[in-house]
Order: structure tokens, then sequence, then C-alpha cells
């Protein structure tokens, strides 16, 4: 017994350490790494907010959302109008909000909306929501076009620099350190990395809690949840209002990272995207939604730049078209494949560590559930799969 | 009043093509226990074989292509993609139907292109005038192949050997196989009829007033799923009405657009997702499911 503590010792020093080693390389990275990567770094950061968002609420809690890209923009928009400048040369005013406030609000209002759209998203099952969840990304779509005072309409509106206390998130200031210019990059890099770690370490916490064990109830049997004293609506109400709280960060951490928004960045193509993300990464597992964030971040990005290598790319696929190619091609992969995704991949290492067998939520929706015998509440439930 | 009803009679063909699109799409979800996301490119893929094929083989034998074409795709996906996933639960294989739309849409944008393709309807732009109220021949022609369709499909469903398999299948998989019938066959059939629908309804979608086929074609098969979704999702009926409520309430909004500016412009595309969200915030379970309440 104790030959074997020692050995999971070991391991656990190992990981440890390699985490460790992996957290100051990415503290370090702005001395050595050109705008391009830091950027794209940044963007990753803000998708895998959003991702694990979603993560919570599809993988989690079974709820299949295309909603997101809807309440990515309500972040975006709440961000870019409260935190806008009053009296701009061109393009629609703001309030001119200090941009900490003008982000919190993002999170605050953007979960409220989430609430608000609640009593039709909670009574729905996760099929049926995701077809329904279609509605908001339309109506999203007509609002951002038509409320142009706010949104700016069609051709959008410009985003605010962040700032906190007078410190700019700009090239407006200088700032070395060791030797390297600090600009808007490297400075945004840190946020990134800062709120990443915060949004990350709240939604393992939450998915270890009583909150996240009901969450994956609700999804692996909805009437066995409510019959130990889960409130099913309670619980789905719980997941999309942190769902769209994440989202609405991510959204201003978007608007941010971009320097504007416009209707075209929030369509149903990107609710498909973060889907595909969650997919990827590994279906209700925090690891999962960062690392399938960064996989779809950096695919199109890194295909525009580099896709010249690969034959056919450029002549006869869009490197854009590339990229599609490749993550719908890997989306239907895992499905079939590896359901547990990305995370469970990388997860091979760390699954024998004692202290986090348990932390990891069991992504039972999906895996491929076995058949269960027929029992009195399948009858209920059925919706008849007969493939 | 003439425009009312000109609009009622536009509102009632564009409906009937939504209604075939979302039969298939309740049908599959009946056979397969998914939401089919990649019948939108089902739709494009029934349109692009008409569209390279009328020039050198005549409109008349261009639709066969397409409606074997279509036919033969939607079995291959099922076939390829589906199938193997029948012991899945229903979010990840739907999410499967997700990608393979993403490559679906991927190739048939690049194929199609820029720009708007001709299919090729001998009727092209004409427009008859019945009593007062106008309207574009192939709406109306539409709307009278998509009724016979649909009073066909409907008898089908009722009375013929797939149709009484199919339903009972829906009612008890286990029960349906221990008597013998062959769920895989009845499964691949649907997906099949589904596609031949969803090829008709794209022919006649890209004809006039639309000026001809276009990859966005593919959001005009989202506005279908509203329309399976009101009708309960398990209900070919209501698929039916659902499909009419959402053609009329978007002809009548596109119509009376002026009149409804205080809601913006362009608010007819967003039509179809706000009955969507009325008619789930008054009876989520749809109007016409049959189980009633059980959607929790």
């Amino acid at each position: 017994m104790s030959d074997r503590l020692q050995k999971w010792d070991s391991r656990l020093l190992v990981t440890r350490a390699l985490a460790v080693l992996g957290v100051l390389l990415l503290l370090v990275a702005p001395l050595y790494l050109e705008e391009f990567w830091l950027r794209l770094g940044f963007t990753a950061c803000g998708a895998a907010i959003g991702a694990l968002g979603l993560n919570i609420l599809t993988g989690a809690a079974g709820q299949l959302s295309l909603a997101h890209a809807f309440f990515l923009a309500v972040g975006a928009v709440t961000y870019s109008w409260l935190a806008g400048d009053p009296d701009p040369a061109i393009g629609p005013t703001g309030l001119g909000w200090p941009p900490v406030v003008a982000m919190a609000m993002a999170i605050v209002v953007t979960a409220a909306v989430g609430l608000l759209v609640s009593p039709i998203s909670s009574r729905l099952s996760g099929l049926y929501l995701g077809i329904a969840s279609l509605a908001l990304v339309f109506i999203g779509q007509h609002l951002l076009a038509t409320l142009s005072g706010i949104t700016g309409g069609f051709q959008g509106r410009s985003a605010p620099t962040f700032s906190v206390f007078g410190f700019e998130f700009s090239n407006q200031s200088e700032l070395l350190v060791l030797g390297v210019p600090f600009g808007r990059y490297e400075r945004l890099w840190y946020l990134g990395l800062l709120l990443l770690a915060v949004s990350a370490w709240a939604g393992r916490n939450l998915l270890k809690s009583r909150h996240g064990r009901a969450f994956r109830m609700i999804r692996d049997k909805e009437l066995a949840a409510a019959v130990s004293g889960i409130s099913v609506r309670r619980g789905k109400q719980n997941a999309f209002v942190v769902s769209s709280a994440l989202a609405g960060l991510s959204g201003a951490l978007f608007a941010i990272a971009i320097g504007s928004i416009a209707p075209v960045s929030f369509s149903l193509d990107v609710s498909i995207q973060y889907l595909v993300m969650i997919v990827i990464g590994g279906m209700g597992t925090v690891t999962g939604s960062i690392l399938g964030a960064a996989v779809v971040t950096a695919l199109p990005i890194l295909t525009q730049r580099y896709g010249g290598v690969f034959p056919l790319v450029g002549d006869v696929v869009s490197p854009a078209a590339a990229a599609r190619y490749l993550y719908g091609g890997a989306l239907i992969a895992v499905l079939m494949l590896q359901p547990r995704g990305l995370a469970a991949v990388a997860g091979l290492v760390r699954r024998r560590a004692p202290s986090n067998s348990a932390s990891e939520a069991r992504p039972i929706a999906g895996g491929r559930a076995p058949v269960d015998p027929p029992t009195d509440t399948d009858a209920l439930e059925r919706k008849a799969p007969i493939t | 009043m003439i425009k009312f009803l000109s609009l009622l009679l536009a509102g009632l063909s564009l409906g009937s093509m939504y209604a075939l699109v979302a039969m298939g799409f309740v049908i599959i979800y009946k056979a397969s226990g998914v939401a089919n996301f990649a019948h939108g490119s089902l739709l494009l893929i029934g349109a692009t074989f008409v569209a390279f094929t009328h020039d050198t083989l005549g409109f008349g034998p261009a639709v066969l292509v397409a409606l074997l074409g279509t036919a033969a795709s939607a079995f291959l996906l099922q076939f390829l993609f589906i199938r193997p996933m029948r012991t899945a639960s229903p979010i990840p294989t739907t999410i499967v139907t997700i990608g393979m739309d993403i490559l679906l849409l991927v190739l048939l944008t690049g194929l199609l292109g820029e720009g708007l393709h001709e299919l090729g309807q001998p009727w092209a732009g004409d427009t008859v005038v019945i009593g007062d109220v106008g309207i574009t021949v192939n709406r109306l022609i539409g709307l009278i192949v998509a009724a016979l369709l649909i009073v066909g499909f409907l008898v089908l469903f009722k009375r013929s050997a797939w149709g009484i398999s199919m339903r009972a299948a829906a009612e008890d998989p286990e029960a349906a196989a221990l008597v013998g019938l062959r769920l895989g066959r009845v499964t691949a059939t649907t997906w099949i009829i589904a596609g031949v629908l969803a090829c008709v309804a794209a022919i006649f979608l890209t004809g006039a007033p639309t000026p001809g086929l276009s990859p966005a074609l593919w959001t005009v098969a989202l506005v279908a799923f509203p329309a399976a979704i009101i009708g309960g999702l398990t209900s070919v009926h209501g698929a039916l009405v659902g499909g009419l409520v959402i053609g009329v309430a978007e002809s009548l909004a596109t119509g009376y657009q002026q009149q409804l500016l205080f809601l913006g412009r362009g608010f007819g595309i967003v039509v179809p997702f706000v009955v969507l969200l009325v008619v789930l915030l008054v009876r989520p379970e749809g109007l016409f499911s049959a189980r009633g309440g059980r959607r929790v």
C-alpha cells in the first residue's frame, strides 16, 4: 500500500512540476513572442472563457445551446457601449464609464439576459433547446442591426481599450520590462491569463460542488434528478445564467481583442464554433474548454499564415475553408472515436493521480452511454431513437 | 384587401415549402432521435444537382437526377455518420449532424462560389392573376406540388408498411424490433424520404420571386426548424401546420414592412423565430405534441 502511495506521489510531483513549468513559460512568454502570437493567445483566452460557459451548460448540464453567439454579443455590446467615448469623432456615442466597471457590467447584464430567457430555456429539454436557441441568434442579429444607437448597426462600432486605475492596455504609454517594450498585446496577454485562471478556478469549483453534481444528474436523467430532490428547472436556470455570465465576459474580451464589434462577429457560425470547441476539447471539463478554444481559435489563423506549406491549401481550398474542413472533420471524428475529447487524451497521465480522479466531470453526455435495460422511467422518457 | 389576399397566398405557398422541410426534419427526429442540423445542406444538395445538370439534361431529367442524388446523399449521411452513433445519446448524435453540416456547407459553398445559379425552371419568372390576386407561377406550382406531396406523404405515413413500421418503431423500438421490424431499414427509408422532400422544397424555394440558388438557401432551412418545433417536433401534422403558420407570418410581416418599421428593417426574417418564442412561452411542448407536458 505504501509503495503505491509513493508511486502516486512521485507521479503527482511530476504533474505538479510540469504545471508550474507551464505557468512559468506562459508568464515569461511576452518577453520572447512576437505580437502575432500574443494576440492569438489573448483571443484564445477570451474564447476559452466563453467555451467554459458553454461547456457548463451543454457539457455538464446537457442543455444543447446554439445561442452562445447571442450572449457573446450582449457582453461585447454592453462593454463597448458603457465604456465607449461619450463624444466620438465618428460612430455612435458611449457612456464613458471606466472600462473595468463596463466589463463587470457586461457580465452582470449578460447574466441578467440569460435569466430573462430562462422561463423558456429552463422548460425545454436538451435537443428542443438546441433548436429553440437558434431564435436568439437570429433575433440578436436583428437587434444588432436595428439598435444602431448602441450597437452601431451593420457597420458596428469601435470598442474602447481596456484600462485599470489609469493603467492603459494600449501602446499609449511607454513601458519597458527587462528591456522589452510592453505594448498593447504584451499587457493584454496577462489580462487574458488572469481572467482565464480566475474563470477556470471558479468553473472547476462549480463543477465539483453540489450544483455541478446537480447539473450532471439533470443531464443524465431528469426524472431521477427530480426524484432525488433536485429542482430540475432551477438547475437548468442556474446553468444557463452561469453560462451567460461567462459568455458576457468572453464577449467583452473579444471586443477588446478586435477593437471593434459588428453583427457578423456574432452569427450562428460563431455559436457552432463554440460547440466545436467544447466537443473537440472534451464535454463537461474545464481543461477541455481551454484546449478546444485554443485549437479552434488558432486553426483558421494558422492555416491563413502557414497554409501555403501544405499542398492544395491556397489554390484548391482557401485557408478559411481548410480550417473548416479540419474542425468539421475533427468534430465528427471526436464524437465517433473519442467522445471525451482532447481533455481525455491530456488526462491520460493525470487521471492516475488520486487527487484529480474525482474532480474530472464525467462526460456521459459526450460518451457512448450503454443502452439501459428498459425501465418504467425509460418508457416515460423515451425520445424514440431506433436508428 | 387584395394586398392581404395575395400576401396570404404567397405565405401559404412559402409555408407549404417550409412544411415539406419541417416534415422531413420531424420524421428524421422520430426515426433517429436526432435534430438533423444538416437539413439545410440537404436542400443545397438538391438545388445544386439541378443547377449543374439542367443545362445538359434539360429541367425535367435534371430534377429526376436531383431527387435521386439528394435521396442517395441523405441515405449515405445516415449510413456513414448516424448509424454508427445509434447507441450514443441524442445530443452527441445531433452534434454529429452539425459536423456533417459544416463539411457539406463548406464543400457546397466552394462548389457554388459567388453569385447566383439558375435552376432553369421552364416557368421562369411568369406570374398569374387569379381574381385580383397575383402570384408567381413558380410559387403556385410549388403550392400545388407541395399539397399533392403532403397528401401523398400523409397517406403513406398512415397506410404504407413503411409508415406503420415507422410509427411503431417511434412508439417503442424494442417491441417493434421484437415483432420483426427491420429498424435499420425503416430509418434509412425515413432519411431517403426526408431527402426527397427537401429537394422538392429547394427547387421551388430557389425559383421566382427568389432570383436563384446561392448558399443563402441554407438559411431558409433554418427557418423551417421553428416550424417543426411549433408543431411539437414529434408530430407530422404539427410540422405541416407549423410550416404554414410560419410561412404566412413571414409573408405578412415582409409585405406590411412599412407599417412595421418601428420593429426595424428586415423584420420579416426574424418573424418565424418570434412566433417560435411566443409559442414556446405559452406551450413549451409545442402545439401538437402527443405527450403534452412530458417535455419537462
